[in-house]
């Protein structure tokens, strides 16, 4: 909310590099929800949360860019390539991977988009930050968590711990509900 | 004194659900014969004490009222003429009845006329009860049979004693209920229901309009107390239009034209019950109900000349029927119709003294013909004269007793027709009505045709050679068992005892007959009877009807006023109902029926959204989100 | 850094991760279009955690958050995905037609092939188990 905020053009370095990911996000994203291979869109998957880890760093929110490297990246894709595996998916191109809903599919989507964008444009489309590093170092999230937060963080730590046992009870086969 | 009345009321009802429901209990269901026979014993003292009792009530009631002294300021009958023979009245209210406009009192009472006619309802109805005991013997429903007797006996002594319009039309419909169930008493024959479903139907014809003559009489004299309605000064133009809807129900109830086609076939019933109701009783309902009524009749001379004119064509057509039939019940019931129109003509003459006079000696007279068939019936095993003959030897005492009746409805003297009959006729000859030529004409041919029915039923019964045939054995519980005797004595002792009252009650009117019109209608019954009497003796054989020729057919057939009436009324009628019923079937249910298969199958096309499919359900969800959000933005 | 900018990006890519539900078959990609979804709300959330300057960072932290409850839901979601193979053979979404009223065609021939599936769940057991 500085008071001399800049125009649009030419757009600063960081909003240049923020725009590159920001094409790279959207056209992983978009090969994500249209390839015919499963293998595939999960390995685009990895590309759409890298740039996303890029565009966190861009907007100096490092601590959560490697968190979002470590546990998307690290973990859970490598948990979809394991349920892809699991479900005997083909591996190579298949072809009736979109259903019959998709041209509702695509109106609906391109409707939800039409919104969201106007809403936001008209709502944010002259805020403007200006960029202050360290902003989002683990030091200050990490006092931040521990102080302010760490009520949410621990019943966060029982939810986690509740869904580790419901996806065991799910999984195990030996396990069955009272008949 | 009107507890006394009341008394003779509601002696026979508790006698009708004594029997009902008490015949049987306490000893329980199990039909078994013993028990059977026991039920009927008990229904038969069910039935007859309590008569007797009303009997001698009535009688006493009756000795009470020729004994008190008039008091012509307090009735209105202080100028009718029974008003000289039983001068004592008495008149009592229970409550009143407040409807919202004009108040039911329900009221009895008892004067001259009611007393008369009181006198014999109750002695037809105990003769009819004697009999039955022993004309019903084996029948297993006996006891509600004795039962509805009963409960028909205290229905007419309501209407005889009411005070009140509507108390009286209230035992009007309970004694065409009782008559309903009797006809068809042996209902497992479709005739009889049939012919029970006739009668009720057709009476109910009339009711309508005699329902809706007592509501404009009621309203138009602020009550519908009997009294009150006499007195009432009602203009001449509602008086008339009150009385011919009056004499709808008179015709219906007596049998008179245009409504008379449901007595006859009324003769499925057991010949007690056409005896009671059939002749004696309910269908001189309607003649006393004009007679009760007769101030406000007097009023309305058109409505005499109607009744007049339905009256000459009721007793001439009906005596022709009557000639030309085979079963003598049907005989009879036909006699019936005719010598009721008699009375009808002798209340359009303006003479309801000799019309009651009339009425009292044919319940007596038709009562014993009746009683008097039944017996010989019940000796033959058959209704049809056909299968009669030569019986005055086997069955003496019958034929005694049917000897005077018949005597009497051919108005030989010196039985009690002669005298009636020719009060009635006298009156006729002397009155000064519009239609009185016509009916005085057709009073007198009707007199030789009666005479000649009355001789030809008594001929072809008593006379001649036996045809008698051997029956096959009739199915258990119907009385028409042969066997060749004289009837039980229970059935004999009421013949005897009606042929006393057939036989004398006509020297009660000696002083005032006109001998001149009497000396006319003796010649000319004798003519009849003598035309028939020489047709019979010329082939004893064969049926002195032949004599009508080709006329006879239609005779027969009552004038095929049957089949007219099936053929504009009942046919058009069915197929008007079958109509409605398709429309009802295919217009009404149709849309019904329509209307749910239309939502079913709008139900159908909705539910193709309800696959099962979770997508689509999702995509449903955010379109409608999408939708609500801008509306929200555009409108809000 | 106009904040439009990661804004509409990440409006743009909820709306491919909407498209990815409602238009994937198979119950995994399925899941990786809600995980696009929840990478836009992240995305949304630093972004005004950056505007606002918050100082107690609740939008980095809440961030933090969604990734930890997205780790949980891939693994449960994934569970039962499996526990749908195993019993149906098949993960496409638009073909498990329980949701419907009973009589649909579809249904009445999975009841008709019930036994078959009971066979087949038996066998995905073993197989599981060894």
């Amino acid at each position: 909310m500085t008071a001399e905020t800049p125009g649009f053009w030419p757009p600063s370095g960081p909003e240049v590099v923020f725009l590159l990911l920001g094409v790279v996000v959207l056209g992983s994203a978009l090969l994500v929800v249209t390839t015919r291979q499963l293998v595939h869109a999960a390995l685009w998957l990895v590309v759409c949360f890298g740039a996303l880890a890029g565009s966190y760093l861009v907007l100096t929110a490092e601590f959560v860019a490697w968190v979002q490297v470590l546990i998307y990246v690290g973990a859970v894709v490598v948990l979809l390539l394991f349920g892809i595996m699991l479900t005997r998916a083909p591996i190579g191109r298949s072809a009736d991977l979109d259903s019959g809903n998709r041209w509702a599919a695509v109106l609906v989507a391109l409707a939800t988009a039409g919104v969201l964008v106007s809403v936001v444009v008209a709502g944010f489309g002259t805020a403007y930050a200006p960029l202050d590093p360290g902003q989002g170092a683990a030091k200050p999230l990490g006092s931040s968590i521990f102080k302010t937060w760490v009520l949410p963080f621990e019943a966060l730590s029982v939810l986690l711990l509740a869904a580790l046992i419901g996806a065991i009870v799910l999984s195990r086969t030996d396990i069955r509900g009272r008949e | 004194m009107i507890s006394v009345v009341a008394l003779i009321v509601l002696l026979p009802f508790a006698a009708a659900v004594a029997g009902l429901l008490g015949s049987r209990w306490p000893r329980g269901g199990s039909r078994t014969e013993e028990n059977d026979r026991a039920a009927a014993r008990r229904a038969a003292w069910f039935a007859i004490a309590p008569v007797t009792a009303s009997s001698l009530l009535t009688l006493w009631l009756a000795v009470w009222s020729a004994r008190a002294l008039p008091r012509g300021s307090a009735s209105y009958t202080g100028s009718e003429f029974w008003a000289g023979l039983l001068p004592g009245s008495t008149e009592g209210t229970l409550t009143v009845v407040d409807t919202g406009s004009v108040p039911i009192s329900v009221t009895l009472r008892a004067d001259g006329l009611s007393i008369l006619i009181g006198v014999l309802v109750v002695v037809v109805a105990l003769a009819v009860q004697v009999y039955s005991v022993g004309y019903m013997r084996d029948d297993p429903r006996y006891a509600s049979y004795s039962a509805f007797i009963s409960l028909f006996t205290s229905a007419m002594l309501l209407v005889v004693y009411a005070g009140d319009l509507i108390v009286l039309y209230a035992g009007w419909e309970i004694m065409g209920l009782c008559s309903y169930l009797l006809i068809g008493h042996w209902w497992e024959d479709r005739a009889n229901s049939r012919a029970a479903v006739k009668a009720f139907l057709v009476t109910r014809l009339g009711d309508v309009g005699f329902l809706f003559g007592i509501f404009s009489l009621g309203m138009a004299a602020g009550s519908f107390r009997i009294d009150a309605v006499l007195s009432a000064d009602i203009p001449r133009g509602t008086l008339i239009t009150a009385t011919m809807l009056l004499l709808a129900g008179v015709a219906g109830k007596s049998a008179q034209v245009p409504l008379q086609t449901w007595l006859p076939d009324a003769m499925a019933g057991p010949t007690p019950i056409s005896a009671l109701i059939h002749a004696a009783t309910m269908v001189a309902a309607g003649i006393f109900i004009v007679a009760r009524l007769y101030p406000a009749f007097l009023g309305a001379q058109p409505t005499l000349d109607v009744l007049g004119v339905v009256a000459a064509v009721g007793m001439l057509g009906a005596a022709l029927a009557a000639l030309a039939q085979n079963d003598l019940k049907r005989v009879l019931a036909y006699s019936t119709i005719s010598q009721l129109a008699y009375m009808a003509g002798g209340l359009a003459a303006g003479s309801d003294k000799a019309a009651i006079f009339h009425l009292l000696t044919h319940g007596a007279f038709k009562a014993l013909l009746f009683l008097g068939a039944g017996a010989v019936i019940h000796h033959v095993g058959s209704n049809l004269m056909s299968h009669m003959g030569g019986l005055r030897t086997s069955i003496p005492f019958t034929f005694a007793g049917m000897t005077i009746g018949f005597a009497a409805l051919m108005g030989l003297p010196p039985a009690s027709g002669f005298f009636s009959k020719d009060a009635v006729i006298a009156a006729i000859e002397h009155s000064h009505s519009p239609a009185q030529p016509f009916l005085y004409g057709a009073a007198l041919l009707t007199v030789g045709v009666t005479g000649a029915y009355a001789m030809r039923a008594w001929l072809r019964t008593f006379f001649g050679p036996s045809r008698v045939e051997a029956l096959p054995e009739p199915p258990p519980g119907t009385a028409h068992v042969f066997d060749g005797r004289e009837a039980p004595r229970s059935m004999l002792w009421p013949i005897g005892v009606l042929a006393v009252p057939a036989l004398l009650l006509g020297f009660a009117g000696v002083s005032e007959v006109d001998w001149g019109s009497a000396l006319v209608s003796l010649i000319v019954a004798l003519l009849g009877a003598g035309v028939v009497y020489t047709f019979w003796r010329g082939a004893p054989h064969q049926d002195p009807a032949r004599m009508l020729g080709p006329f006879r057919t239609a005779c027969e057939r009552a004038f095929y006023v049957d089949e007219a009436y099936r053929a504009v009324f009942a046919r058009p009628i069915l197929r008007l109902a079958h109509g409605v019923v398709r429309a009802d079937r295919q217009v009404v249910d149709g849309a019904v029926r329509g209307s749910g298969r239309l939502t079913m199958g709008l139900s159908g096309v909705v539910r193709l959204a309800q696959n099962g499919n979770a997508q689509l359900y999702v995509t449903g969800l955010l379109a409608g989100l999408l939708l609500i959000t801008v509306a929200a933005v555009v409108l809000g | 850094m106009h904040i439009v900018y990661p804004v509409v990006v990440s409006a743009l890519l909820f709306s491919i991760g909407v498209y990815g539900v409602l238009a994937r078959r198979n119950a995994i990609l399925v899941l990786m279009s809600v995980e696009l979804m929840l990478n836009a709300v992240n995305l949304n959330l630093v972004a005004f955690d950056v505007w606002l300057r918050d100082r107690l960072h609740g939008g980095q932290v809440l961030t933090l958050f969604v990734i930890v409850i997205a780790a949980a839901e891939i693994g449960l979601g994934l569970a039962i995905v499996l526990a749908v193979y195993r019993n149906r053979r098949s993960i496409d979404v638009d073909r498990l037609r329980d949701l419907a009223e009973g009589g649909s065609p579809e249904v009445s021939q999975q009841s008709e092939a019930s036994p078959d599936r009971a066979a087949v769940g038996e066998d995905a057991d073993r197989e599981a188990r060894s």
